[in-house]
């Protein structure tokens, strides 16, 4: 018996979500007094892969290929499946990131495991039985799951645990799975990265701006600050459909929902949708110049003022605070 | 070309969200029911493939009658047809299994639904279906485009976009990006009351999970407001209150 956790890599590398998700599985691992192992598919060097140690993990399966250089969902759910079975895992645990999505349930179908989710934190145990809290209704609400079936597999979402290092070492094992060939139909031809900062749905400071700022050309003053803080920018969805920024940083209901530790909303009036994409956010400030704004409703702190004016303010007083 | 998109019935994005019988229960009263927005959008780039001469567009929907609604607003839209699997959708595993039974015999080149519903969040359906049918699946689509039986689809990655090229048959879930929401027009409305909507009885699937109750999220204390003019009041309030920098 074991739990198994699936270590995404960017371009080689572990973000901080993996460490987040490997923490997370060494808990559950804990609790149900077994070892964790990992999976990590793609080229990822040595030192790489036994800093998952330093997380809980006691094994590192390393699939290193070329033809599993990039992802394809289904290869990598045959491969994550093959190692589950392997390692008589009863838990698999993977980042709700986007490539996350893609795979938890192709893995949790050929597992025949049940499948929570947008997963915010640690489950209640309870014999073979699993409770957790996940995400539901864009943020506005969480709902509270039961996986019932012999075999779980839980997506976490980003930001939603610490990391815990527990200064442990990793065995790093090949692993040579069998996959289908049928699994290899999709071809990546090209992969785009439009920014090299910190990317939306894992940063832990989010600065995003609405209407308010009256045109794409004023958006300087908001990368300014996102930069003084080191931020990721977002947006409201009228500026996404407007076409001011890309539909990628459209914070809501119907974009993406962020759990930062800090958001700071300039120029954004909160509504519902809005809102719903953001109520996980540790702390909210709000800049506006409308006192009557309904985001000052649900925000920690606020400012009523111009953007123009505040914003500028705001980036040199964090710069001085930085000494930057 | 033969299209399938998956639609689900979803509150509307203004709704409120509470529950009742100690938060085991959706409160649907004054709740409007819509189309779920991503699914809208593959119900449109659907439309749109068909209206090129690319084929004829069925929309499937896992509901109770209740959800007729929509389904009568999706053929108005311009779907050639509709099937409504006849249960409450439990949840994703469900709703794929149905989804999947359906299709498994009808050839269906290309099946989209939105990239997650804006009820559960669960991003599941697609790649389940794929699962299910041995088929190729994508999920978070930004961009779609059909040629010599391939598609060519960019999909979301944190920070950027990867471009991928897979032979058909594939499930996509969409997202913003990919076709501008349409609108039935009067025509459309008039035509869709004879369109064929087809009634299935759901088979049976094994349940893995449940959701036993909802909470909602624990409300903020009031707003501390700080003058426009000391913004170092809120770096100081940042770093040693809330301790966010």
């Amino acid at each position: 018996m074991s739990v198994l956790v699936y270590t995404e890599n960017t371009d080689g590398s572990f973000k901080k979500s993996v460490y987040e998700v490997v923490s997370y599985a060494k808990a559950i691992a804990d609790s149900s007094n077994t070892s964790l192992v990992a999976i990590s598919i793609g080229n990822v060097d040595q030192s790489a892969l036994a800093s998952l140690g330093n997380y809980g993990a006691s094994q590192v399966l390393n699939v290193s290929n070329d033809q599993l250089k990039q992802f394809v969902n289904q290869a990598y759910a045959s491969v994550i499946a093959a190692a589950a079975n392997q390692m008589a895992a009863e838990v698999v645990v993977i980042s709700n990131s986007f490539s996350g999505k893609g795979l938890a349930p192709r893995v949790a179908a050929k597992l025949e495991a049940g499948l929570a989710d947008g997963v915010v934190e640690l489950p209640h145990i309870e014999g073979s039985k699993m409770t957790l809290k996940k995400t539901a209704f864009s943020g506005k609400a969480f709902a509270i799951a039961e996986l019932t079936s012999a075999k779980k597999v839980i997506a976490l979402n980003p930001n939603s645990f610490e990391l815990r290092e527990t200064g442990g070492t990793a065995e790093v094992v090949a692993f040579h799975p069998d996959i289908p060939s049928g699994d290899f139909t999709a071809v990546v031809q090209d992969i785009v990265r439009t920014t090299d900062k910190v990317t939306l749905p894992d940063a832990e400071i989010v600065v995003s701006a609405g209407r308010g700022l009256k045109g794409p050309e004023n958006w300087g003053i908001i990368e300014e600050l996102a930069d003084a803080l080191g931020a990721a920018t977002a947006c409201s969805k009228p500026v996404s459909d407007a076409g001011w920024r890309p539909h990628s940083e459209h914070v809501g209901q119907t974009g993406i929902a962020v759990s930062p530790n800090l958001y700071i909303a300039i120029g954004i009036s909160g509504a519902i949708q809005h809102l719903a994409g953001v109520s996980a956010s540790k702390t909210i400030v709000v800049i506006n110049k409308d006192p009557e704004a309904p985001f000052f409703k649900v925000a920690d702190y606020g400012i009523v003022g111009d953007a123009f004016d505040v914003v500028p303010k705001l980036t040199a007083a964090i710069k001085a605070y930085k000494g930057l | 070309m033969k299209i399938l998109v998956c639609i689900s019935n979803v509150p509307d994005t203004t709704s409120k969200i509470t529950f009742t019988n100690d938060g085991t229960t959706f409160n649907t009263s004054g709740i409007q029911y819509i189309i779920n927005p991503y699914d809208e959008i593959a119900l449109s780039k659907a439309i749109g493939l068909g209206e090129s001469g690319q084929g004829t567009v069925t929309v499937i929907n896992v509901g109770e009658a209740n959800t007729e609604a929509s389904i009568r607003k999706a053929l108005a839209t311009g779907a050639d047809e509709a099937v409504r699997i006849n249960a409450a959708p439990r949840d994703a595993w469900f709703v794929a299994h149905q989804i999947a039974e359906y299709a498994k015999d009808k050839e269906f080149d290309l099946i989209l639904t939105g990239r997650e519903s804006i009820d559960y969040n669960g991003s599941q359906v697609a790649a389940f279906v794929g699962e299910l049918l041995g088929i190729p699946s994508v999920s978070t689509a930004k961009k779609i485009e059909i040629a010599n039986h391939t598609a060519t689809i960019e999909r979301e990655i944190e920070g950027g976009k990867e471009v991928l090229s897979i032979p058909l048959p594939i499930i996509a879930g969409t997202a913003e990006g990919v076709a501008e929401p349409r609108i039935p027009n009067m025509r459309g409305i008039m035509s869709a009351r004879t369109k064929p909507l087809n009634v299935v009885e759901p088979i049976d699937v094994p349940v893995l999970s449940n959701v036993t109750h909802y909470e909602t999220p624990e409300p903020r204390g009031t707003v501390t407001l700080v003058d426009a003019g000391d913004v170092e009041k809120l770096v100081d309030l940042l770093h040693n209150k809330a301790r966010v920098i």
